[in-house]
């Protein structure tokens, strides 16, 4: 093995690849986050529709999606690697616990998997409909013609999808448990800890993890409601 | 707390050796003094069993002041019992009620095998400092202790982590049984020196080696093992690790 790959497959190695591409995940929230917002304006879906036809064709965010598959798949394999492996250094449990740690940092695989399970529900919901469903109805902003994705998001959050709202505003509570050990954790792992800083990152940890749950939770619930 | 005496139900873990499945097993013991220590308890609870002609219940103990981090016990499901910063020989019994029933169990970490009952193998620990948790020192002349000059906070620092002595609450404490805070803190010791910085790079890379092979877990920054560190280790240590690794693997050249 190269000194590389030994390095990055050492239980530190790991750890920096969990916190790099977890970073990187993170952004792309913030990214996800704003675009979504523009379901919430009240023109009939029209900036959605362009941001989300921008999204789909500019060659630079085409590299760079392909590059957020690839993260979210290797933040899974690598967490489920140290799962394995962390499992087997305690084999067995003990018969009473009773840590101070939180429930949130003790959980993180759990958390990843619900997440897991919903981004896979969600791209099929909207992702692989956008991409690969011909039955879209197009509209025109003066503009070619393009897919209409937010009547499909509308439909989504409409009447009688109650299920299908509770489900993403739970997975968003999920996220948001997920990020406020994930985030400032990251930092601890790229060896970031100072007396000055430290204080301020939990704090931005904790804000971000907020503000990224709250914001997605809210759209399904105004669009339902209006 | 005035004196007085207690009686107690002891759950204790009960193991014949390494490779026999354990259980636990019930054991009342009454006539217990507020101010015994719980080693102590142990020891009364221990010569009942041999008076009856039972097999007394084994467990690692050596100081009995806090210092050499043998008493391994896992107390209502903390390392070393409901107080913080303290071994279980400083864990006295007017920390509980009379009445309660106790539960003890040994570390659990497949890099630290039961031996017997309660007490575990923790050698791994002893490879882990033998890979590279020292300095090499030339003979001949003693130097003057005070020739290298050492920021007073660097020492300070240095100090507070050469605290650790290597108990294991950390890995006992740890969902995944990671060794990250003791082998963070023996590495800062030493890096935090003049004397230490000439090995550090190989220091690092080596302890890390060597911890990943004996098996302990990865570290998923719980703060578990901080929380129940006798000593107080903190984990800027591991982020100083951390730091230390990734430096060295990237400009040492060990290949």
């Amino acid at each position: 093995m190269s000194w590389v790959a030994k390095t990055l497959s050492s239980s530190l190695g790991k750890k920096l690849l969990m916190a790099g591409t977890g970073l990187f995940l993170c952004t792309f929230l913030i990214v996800h986050l704003i675009g979504n917002l523009q379901l919430l304006k009240e023109d009939n879906g029209q900036s959605f529709n362009i941001y989300a036809s921008f999204m789909t064709h500019n060659p630079l965010i085409k590299v760079i999606s392909y590059g957020l598959y690839f993260f979210i798949i290797l933040h899974s394999a690598v967490a489920i690697w140290l799962t394995i492996l962390n499992k087997k250094a305690r084999p067995a449990d003990y018969a009473v616990s009773n840590t101070s740690s939180t429930w949130a940092s003790r959980s993180m695989m759990l958390l990843g998997t619900m997440l897991l399970i919903f981004i896979g529900l969600h791209m099929v919901h909207f992702w692989a409909r956008y991409h690969f469903d011909n039955g879209l109805s197009l509209v025109s902003y003066g503009t070619e013609p393009m897919k209409n994705l937010y009547e499909i998001v509308d439909a989504m959050y409409d009447r009688g999808n109650e299920g299908w709202i509770g489900f993403y505003v739970i997975s968003q509570l999920v996220l948001g448990f997920h990020l406020s050990h994930g985030f400032a954790s990251a930092f601890q792992t790229f060896g970031l800890n100072h007396r000055k800083y430290t204080p301020i990152i939990k704090g931005a940890g904790l804000t971000f993890s907020i503000v990224i749950a709250l914001g997605f939770a809210i759209i399904p619930i105004l669009m339902y409601l209006n | 707390m005035s004196e007085g005496t207690m009686s107690l139900t002891l759950k204790v873990w009960r193991q014949k050796n390494s490779t026999s499945k354990g259980e636990f097993k019930t054991y009342p013991v009454s006539g217990i003094s507020s101010d015994m220590s719980f080693l102590e308890m142990f020891d009364v609870l221990n010569e009942e069993l041999i008076t009856k002609g039972e097999e007394s219940i084994a467990f690692d103990h050596d100081c009995r002041e806090g210092i050499c981090g043998m008493c391994s016990m896992y107390i209502n499901g903390r390392p070393h019992g409901p107080k913080n910063a303290i071994t279980t020989c400083q864990l006295h019994m007017r920390s509980f009620k009379d009445g309660d029933t106790i539960t003890v169990e040994p570390w659990r970490a497949s890099a630290f095998p039961i031996v017997k009952d309660l007490a575990v193998n923790r050698s791994a620990f002893d490879r882990i400092i033998a890979s590279g948790g020292y300095v090499s020192v030339n003979t001949g002349n003693a130097k003057d202790a005070n020739d290298i000059l050492i920021p007073k906070e660097d020492a300070d620092e240095a100090f507070s982590a050469a605290a650790c002595i290597g108990c294991g609450a950390c890995v006992a404490a740890c969902k995944n049984a990671s060794a990250m805070l003791f082998v963070s803190a023996k590495v800062s010791q030493l890096a935090l020196l003049p004397q230490g910085k000439v090995e550090s790079q190989k220091r690092v890379e080596n302890m890390v080696a060597q911890m990943d092979v004996e098996g302990f877990g990865a570290c998923t920054n719980t703060g578990a093992c901080s929380a129940e560190c006798p000593k107080g280790i903190s984990l800027e240590h591991i982020a100083r690790l951390n730091r230390e690794y990734f430096s060295a693997k990237l400009t040492s050249n060990n290949v």
